[in-house]
């Protein structure tokens, strides 16, 4: 999706607010939010696919005027109520009620495994990673051409780096596709390699010099560059 | 960017609005997801504590640092490290969500890495923790990607010349990229402990050198 998002090489953002010391969370909604995001995730309600593209249709506004974890509220609620999870109409009612009375406080809860269960998932992780049977069609050193294309949904090919050449540096195990996961529409796996586009491949004339991005990037990214 | 808007309707969705939430409005916004699903057996403060502990107390640089820092001591292991970074870190206890599969890229003398996630905040939690916001925010994604060398300098102080090729990781897929950062030099007579707290972050993310 050619969305807010996908903002590499945007200009006029201003200066970059580089802070050494900072709390991990500024306040406590924030904090709640993350433990949701790891809680709702880890029980499989989403996927991290889903996940990232609720995210990418916020809108510009939005996206680029509110605090970072409230593009997690916005695709967690969505999510929610995009896999039934919660209804819309439940989830106004409780708004409303929250909101007029900030004090409320939360219902207890027996936790039953559920908090064992993710302090287990931290370490674990979740690995991405599906065996197929073909072989990898690139090998490494090939010059590739990414695609020139421009899904209405998920895809984790930036803007910057589409209908550019570049070279295949490594070769990763095939991942759950993004493209498709995102959407319900299968894992679709797919080898990953890592390509290495030059600076002035990207920016020609506007590069610096001696600079080089590399991108992770799904075999149906690519084609052979002859 | 600060658009605030006043005529805020609480009964969309988040992802609906057009312009952020008054702030004042979060928390309770936040609250009610937490009351729905405790509700409905999915959530439990057991569990927000749990995690957030996790974040909070146990998962930070300081172990990216250990691992650096062994790296630095154990020739060995800075191969192993180069070569499969997570089970590397893995002999180290060191791994998990959102760096199950680890790559530490080397600093030498002629090339400097730097890591970003242009299309969102990929960072690899097990060896860095949670982000800070300077990476997470929209002007470090779009900038470092397309003029590091002039983001290195302004921003973060570090002067490259131009003969020293700087490569920009942009972590599109589930790898998770981190730096292996050059020993600086006169720590020759650290031990390992000693060189565990030269290792910042920034050096790591590649901001640093």
């Amino acid at each position: 999706m050619n969305g807010i998002h996908d903002i590499g090489g945007f200009q006029g953002l201003g200066a970059i607010d580089y802070v050494a010391d900072e709390p991990i969370f500024d306040e406590d909604w924030e904090r709640q939010v993350f433990a949701l995001h790891v809680a709702m995730s880890g029980q499989g309600i989403y996927n991290i696919d889903q996940f990232r593209h609720g995210i990418e249709r916020m809108h510009p506004i939005h996206y680029l005027g509110s605090p970072y974890y409230e593009h997690w509220l916005a695709t967690i609620e969505d999510n929610l109520v995009r896999s039934g999870t919660l209804t819309k109409s439940e989830l106004n009612e409780m708004v409303q009620r929250f909101e007029s009375d900030p004090d409320l406080g939360l219902s207890s809860s027996d936790d039953s495994g559920l908090a064992q269960s993710l302090a287990d998932l931290i370490p674990r992780g979740g690995w991405t990673d599906e065996a197929i049977s073909e072989q990898p069609l690139f090998k490494l050193d090939d010059r590739v051409k990414t695609r020139n294309f421009h899904p209405t949904g998920h895809t984790r090919l930036p803007r910057y780096a589409r209908a550019k050449s570049g070279v295949i540096k490594a070769i990763y195990p095939s991942l759950v596709l993004p493209d498709t996961n995102a959407d319900n529409q299968g894992t679709n796996p797919a080898y990953v390699y890592n390509v290495e586009f030059s600076g002035l491949e990207l920016w020609g004339d506007s590069a610096e010099s001696n600079t080089l991005v590399r991108l992770d990037l799904w075999q149906g990214y690519l084609l052979l560059d002859a | 960017m600060n658009a605030r808007n006043n005529d805020y309707d609480p009964s969309a969705l988040v992802i609906d609005q057009i312009y952020p939430i008054p702030a004042d409005k979060l928390p309770a916004r936040t609250k009610a997801l937490e009351e729905l699903l405790i509700g409905h057996g999915l959530l439990t403060q057991e569990a927000i504590d749990r995690v957030t502990a996790a974040y909070e107390q146990e998962i930070s640089p300081l172990l990216g640092a250990q691992v650096v820092a062994h790296a630095w001591s154990d020739p060995t292991f800075k191969e192993a490290l180069l070569s499969d970074a997570t089970e590397a870190c893995r002999s180290l206890g060191i791994g998990g969500l959102q760096g199950e599969y680890m790559v530490a890229v080397e600093n030498t003398a002629t090339v400097h890495n730097v890591v970003v996630c242009t299309l969102c905040s990929c960072y690899p939690w097990p060896v860095l923790g949670l982000p800070p916001k300077w990476y997470k925010y929209p002007e470090y994604r779009a900038q470092i990607v397309m003029h590091p060398r002039l983001v290195l300098k302004q921003t973060f102080g570090l002067d490259l010349p131009p003969s020293v090729e700087i490569r920009v990781w942009d972590s599109s897929s589930e790898i998770r990229y981190f730096v292996l950062p050059q020993r600086p030099s006169g720590t020759e007579d650290l031990s390992e402990s000693e060189l565990i707290p030269l290792v910042r972050r920034e050096l790591m993310i590649g901001v640093a050198r």
